[in-house]
């Protein structure tokens, strides 16, 4: 389980990047945290001619808030997300999720960017950000542009990312008073890809849910936002038949696919009893306390 | 056949500078160029944790970066945190509490024991089957490691003169029963 | 406890203390010395091309591109190892009528797994072994894959060794008593189908070999990672045409084994060939891929069984078919029915009922070999029974305490033959479920039990008894004429300062051995423990034994060890007393000295005495040649097999609306006999009992219908992690084997033997009240909640 020869070259800002990526012929890869790129590499499931190391690059770093937005730079660590102050006031979602993704090593070393750029439909981040309303920052040779979430994710392993395009940073509109968050998945250890999990943000006001985004994981080719379940939800307070009516709406918002281990009609089946739980969650909870269970 | 790239890295406190292919893995370079057999390799993805080191200070693994990527970063694996005694305590506790058997695990056992213990000093047993999430043992059945590192964090708050949450829960159930 | 101590009961005995392992501090400072790690000087690196299909005829194969790769030095087809290496055939006499095909390290003309090594590759380094097996160009013509256990056995399937004539390769039948007339007059009757998952060992240091062949003295030194390095000495000899006497297997440190390093693996055996073939050393570590579809699995067994009982709870007698797929042919030299045999004769063992009949058929499929792993059919005899038992328990409204209760083989029936022809000399089922009552505290359970459940919240409480065979002597496989032995050798010496030394055949994988060996001889010798050194594992060095399967490193290692300590000491009690002018009878040998055996009085330091016997033996009498080592060999002779028991519980959540299931606690009461080192005894069962856990939750090789392995990597195949994993009470019998002195029997599978069945038993009990039942292992979410009625 060795990799194929491969050139190395490692970028010191992003125009170093573009240009390394220019001048390679041949498939090319950049390198963040590695910790899905360097196994497919041992595999041999993938074998680029040159990696491109932009994980040194400054521009790529650091979580601020700025224009009532909350950048958190591409090389932010998942392990980042259980410890940033910013994160969890201003992004408490994303910390709910965060101790599901993989093992605390993995978590040491594995970058945000590289999770949304990467867009494994059984990854907790991306379906996080459809939650969150995020928008990505992406950098090409041609200059910067931003893509919502919503648009982002395309299909198995697909994005809206062009060839030789860097992912810079996810932002996030901040958490307000009134905003709730809750997280959970059904994996079959802890840390395992998940059978089905779900993140979900909303604005309550009084016992009504105002509005709310829920996004999942694991039930189809890309993290899916549940729109009809949320339409069955919105407006209303959360009776056990409101929340009846947002797990029956799933089945408009799911496409499982079969595998080995599960059938669709289980994963649906799962993702129902998984979506009554987090909605229950949302109303008793104050907000994001005790979310994750 | 690419060309090897200069690395110069710290391991265990000593510079190395070599030369590498880029697709060497830095669990590779460790065991195969420095001899550094301590960091095993159990799966070579990411998922059993035998080749857990310590990069720049945090738990990683071995086998999920190639050696050029720790060029100007220091490793630290278990034969350094040996010989530095920085896990000593630890050490002492798996061998009296016989949390290893083939020993095939406990190098990235250790080192996610001692990543842990530094972030959380009086862990409850849940918290550390958690934290060993991404250990696979095969043979001890985990109890007893869970067992040795609830014994160390033990040690270490009782020489810190630092009561635990069950002494403390315990002090506070007798406060409160009329006696 | 029962049975005296005797000669046991020492001053300051070391038996039944729990000593930390000495060998384990190396291990823990990373200076452990793996195969893996093992860097020979010119040592190349092989590795494979292996057969995408599970059945096909290989048309060509073009080697040309890889042979002049870089850093290649050889590239090698099945039929240039054919030349080397003599064929094998996995089968048994004593197994009669069993059949599989011979076996070539490489294939030749055909493939009938995924996963089948087809060419071999040697290289500098191992990147570039597998750069220019990339290159190798073999040509398929797929074939019909046989793929499932009633697809082989029907009409017209095809083939997989055609030179057999049929997919079977085994059919045995056992029957004692009147089977038909208990059923016919049975008030009651319960039945079920189970079906065991395919399972595998993922020891977490994959197989790894090195063979270093020396052409100019014909001799071949093997670094293996192997329980069994006599045996496979004796493999390498006669398969390559070798002198025994010149061939070396070295077992050094080893990542865990658990029966899956025993078995002739390709590879291993093509390694050989190779390093043959270069002159040079050639190394093979499986990467975690590789192992997946080359090491052995285990399990893959269709049960169907009916237990047929009285309205008072007696049992009055099994009925079981039973019907196993082990791959493409056979394993060597153990075999793959071994699993089988054993299920149908462990079914039904704890209890007194006499009518049993068992129908075994063995078929061939296109996957990897099974064959021997922890528990070789344990798991599967104890699920089958136990959970008939507590389904008749249910079906009767009796407690499954109770119901056990009135069926366990009591003490006063020992020694006792089941109906399938084991002979228990004396087991402890009652003291065992007794003490499992207490320390579980099993009333204080229900009553929680029903508490919960008014809130639905669903719990449940298994329990299962089970026989353990350990000790086993030449009748588990010397009588059917395999090379493999069921006797141990040691050799134990007086170092001149006065330590001691010993050389003995069982082998060290992390469960202890050198330690309890450590600890007999410091106790017969009355040493300290730090003065015994112990040496395992090298055919140049350590006398020829068994070595490590089926629970015999304690029972046959450890008496081994105890007669050779005393066959040493009454050397040196003889030369102690020429000096001393004493008698030896008088004499003792207690804390490092030779005292006077009756007032323990300090008469000469064990070190006086080698310095003696080994500088100065001028100022001995004429007649006095001291030996100051000793060797002795032992085999067991009374009883076939020293048979263990105990009773495990298990107690479960069931989440009814997802599937998912909590172990939240986990008992075992284990007999292993005398236990020399309880710390050791308990991390062997605790080790045990996970492992059953994940065959009872997680571990599973999922096939597609052509015989392709879905789930064969580290991150698919699910092992148990600590998070899932429960703690584990256990408390100990102690009823001693009379057939040794030392009174051991064997600890390593009890634990992997009923953890299964508890766990189903517990599950079940938690899902009953829905009116679900689960007859499967691995019990995963799926399939409880199709068991729920939920999908």
């Amino acid at each position: 389980m060795k990799a194929r020869a491969f050139e190395y070259v490692r970028a010191s800002s992003l125009q170093d990047a573009f240009e390394a990526f220019a001048r390679v012929s041949g498939d090319c890869c950049y390198l963040a945290g590695g910790q899905s790129l360097v196994p497919s590499l041992s595999l041999r499931l993938q074998a680029p001619a040159m990696l491109i190391d932009i994980s040194r690059i400054d521009e790529l770093r650091g979580i601020t808030l700025a224009d009532d937005m909350l950048r958190i730079g591409a090389l932010t660590r998942h392990a980042e997300m259980l410890t940033s102050p910013e994160i969890a006031r201003h992004a408490p979602l994303l910390q709910l999720a965060a101790p599901h993704v993989a093992h605390p090593a993995i978590r040491n070393r594995g970058t945000i960017g590289g999770a949304i750029a990467l867009a494994d439909p059984a990854a907790e981040f991306p379906a996080v950000t459809l939650a969150l309303d995020a928008e990505f920052e992406i950098a090409g040779p041609e200059g910067l542009r931003r893509v919502r979430a919503e648009g982002f994710f395309k299909g198995l392993y697909e994005t809206a990312l062009e060839p030789g395009e860097i992912l810079t940073a996810i932002r996030i509109p901040p958490f307000r008073a009134g905003d709730r968050a809750v997280f959970d998945e059904l994996a079959r250890r802890r840390g395992d890809y998940a059978i089905v999990g779900a993140g979900i943000q909303g604005r309550v006001a009084g016992d009504r849910i105002e509005s709310l985004r829920i996004a999942f994981l694991s039930v189809g080719p890309a993290p899916i936002r549940a729109r009809h379940a949320e339409a069955a939800v919105a407006g209303h307070a959360l009776s056990p038949a409101v929340i009846a009516g947002a797990q029956a709406a799933l089945e408009r918002d799911l496409d499982p696919a079969e595998d080995p281990q599960t059938s669709p009609a289980m994963r649906l089946h799962l993702a129902r009893v998984l979506l009554g739980r987090l909605l229950g969650r949302l109303g008793e909870h104050p907000a994001c306390k005790g979310a994750h269970a | 056949m690419s060309s090897r790239i200069a690395v110069a890295v710290t391991v265990n406190g000593q510079a190395i500078s070599a030369f590498v292919e880029p697709r060497t893995s830095l669990a590779d370079f460790l065991r195969n160029d420095l001899g550094l057999t301590g960091t095993h390799l159990g799966c070579e993805m990411g998922v059993c944790g035998a080749c857990l080191v310590l990069l720049d200070g945090k738990a990683v693994h071995a086998c999920l970066m190639y050696a050029v990527q720790a060029d100007g970063q220091t490793v630290q694996t278990v034969e350094g945190l040996s010989e530095s005694r920085a896990i000593a305590d630890i050490q002492q506790v798996f061998h009296e509490r016989n949390a290893l058997q083939c020993g095939f695990c406990t190098s990235g056992m250790l080192v996610t024991a001692h990543e842990f213990l530094s972030k959380c000093q009086d862990p409850s047993r849940a918290e550390i089957r958690d934290a060993l999430s991404g250990n696979y043992c095969r043979c001890t059945g985990y109890e007893a490691i869970v067992d040795a590192i609830a014994e160390t964090a033990r040690g270490r708050a009782d020489r810190a003169g630092i009561p635990s949450q069950a002494e403390q829960a315990a002090k506070s159930d007798a406060e409160e029963t009329p006696s | 406890m029962t049975g005296s101590l005797g000669p046991l009961d020492r001053p300051n005995t070391y038996i039944g203390r729990s000593v930390s392992r000495p060998n384990a501090k190396r291990l823990l400072a990373g200076r452990g010395r793996y195969v893996t790690d093992l860097q020979l000087p010119r040592m190349l690196h092989a590795a494979f091309v292996r057969s995408p299909y599970a059945h096909a005829s290989i048309a060509s194969i073009d080697i040309s591109q890889a042979a002049s790769a870089p850093g290649v030095h050889l590239v090698a087809t099945g039929a240039d190892l054919a030349k080397l290496c003599k064929p094998w055939v996995g089968t048994l006499d004593h197994f009669s009528g069993m059949k599989s095909p011979p076996q070539q390290p490489l294939a030749v003309g055909k493939v009938v797994w995924a996963g089948q090594p087809i060419v071999a590759v040697v290289a500098d380094t191992r990147a570039q072994a597998e750069d220019a097996a990339e290159l190798v160009v073999v040509d398929f013509e797929e074939l019909e894959t046989v793929a499932d256990i009633d697809a082989a056995r029907a009409q017209g399937s095809p083939l997989i060794n055609p030179e057999i004539g049929g997919n079977v390769s085994f059919h045995l039948k056992v029957e004692s008593g009147s089977i038909d007339e208990a059923f016919r007059a049975a008030p009651a009757i319960v039945e079920s189908t189970y079906l065991f998952g395919r399972h595998t060992a993922v020891t977490l240091e994959p197989r790894a070999i090195i063979a270093d062949y020396d052409p100019s003295e014909e001799r071949l030194t093997v670094h293996h990672a192997t329980q069994t390095p006599y045996q496979f000495q004796d493999i390498y000899s006669r398969h390559y045409g070798l002198r025994e006497a010149r061939v070396r297997v070295v077992a050094p440190d080893i990542g865990g084994s658990f029966g899956m390093k025993l078995h002739v693996y390709h590879e291993d055996m093509a390694v050989v060939g190779l390093s043959i073939m270069t002159g040079r050393p050639v190394k093979f570590v499986a990467d975690r891929m590789e192992s997946f579809v080359s090491d052995i699995h285990a399990r893959d067994h269709r049960v169907s069984a009916r237990m047929a009982i009285d309205a008072d709870g007696t049992i009055r007698g099994m009925d079981v078919n039973d019907v196993t797929a082990i791959g493409a042919f056979s394993s060597y030299p153990r075999t793959s029915v071994v699993e089988g045999n054993q299920v149908i004769r462990l079914i039904g063992a704890p209890y007194r009922f006499r009518n049993y009949r068992a129908d075994l058929d063995v078929v061939f499929q296109n996957k990897v070999q099974t064959s021997q792993y922890r528990a070789v059919g344990h798991p599967i005899a104890c699920a089958v029974t136990e959970t008939l038992v507590d389904h008749a328990a249910r079906n009767l409204g009796l407690d499954p305490f109770e119901i056990r209760r009135r069926n366990i083989i009591t003490q006063d029936m020992y020694p006792y033959t089941s109906p399938t022809g084991y002979k228990f000399e004396r087991l402890s089922h009652e003291a065992c479920l007794e003490k499992l009552y207490a320390l579980m505290d099993y009333p204080r359970l229900r009553r929680e039990q029903a508490a919960l459940r008014e809130k639905g919240i669903y719990r449940g409480i298994g329990i299962a008894l089970f026989v353990e065979i350990t000790n086993p002597s030449p009748a588990f496989y010397g009588v059917g004429g395999a090379r493999i032995s069921a006797q141990d050798g040691a050799i134990v010496k007086i170092t001149p300062s006065g330590e001691v030394h010993c050389l003995i055949s069982v082998g060290e994988h992390g469960q202890g051995t050198e330690t309890i060996i450590g600890q007999i001889v410091a106790d017969q010798l009355g040493v300290d423990c730090e003065a015994v050194r112990v040496f395992t594992g090298d055919t140049d060095v350590t006398p020829h034994g068994g070595a490590n399967w089926a629970c015999r490193g304690a029972g046959i290692g450890g008496e081994t060890a105890l007669q050779a300590a005393r066959a040493l000491k009454r050397n040196v009690l003889a030369v102690a007393a020429a000096i001393l002018q004493a008698r030896s009878e008088t004499l003792d040998m207690r804390g490092g000295q030779v005292v006077d055996a009756e007032s323990g009085n300090a008469r000469i330091d064990l070190a006086e005495i080698a310095r003696i016997a080994y500088f100065r033996s001028d100022t001995l009498p004429h007649d006095v040649s001291p030996q100051l080592t000793a060797s002795h060999h032992f085999a067991p002779k009374g009883f076939p097999f020293a048979f263990t028991n105990g009773v495990q519980a298990c107690h479960v959540e069931v989440d009814v609306e997802t599937g998912f299931v909590e172990i939240k606690k986990f008992w075992v009461v284990e007999d292993c006999g005398r236990i020399i080192n309880p710390m050791l005894v308990e991390e062997q069962v605790r080790g045990g009992v996970v492992q059953g856990l994940g065959a009872a939750f997680f571990e599973e090789c999922l096939y597609s219908d052509n015989g392709q392995l879905q789930n064969g990597s580290l991150a698919d195949y699910l092992v148990p992690m600590a998070g899932e994993m429960p703690d584990i009470e256990i408390a100990h019998v102690e009823t001693p084997t009379r057939d040794t002195e030392l009174g051991a029997k064997g600890c390593g599978e009890a634990g992997t033997a009923a953890a299964s069945a508890a766990a189903m038993n517990a599950v079940n009990d938690a899902i009953s009240p829905l009116g679900a039942s689960i007859s499967q292992i691995p019990m995963t979410p799926q399939r409880l909640l199709r068991a729920l009625g939920h999908a």
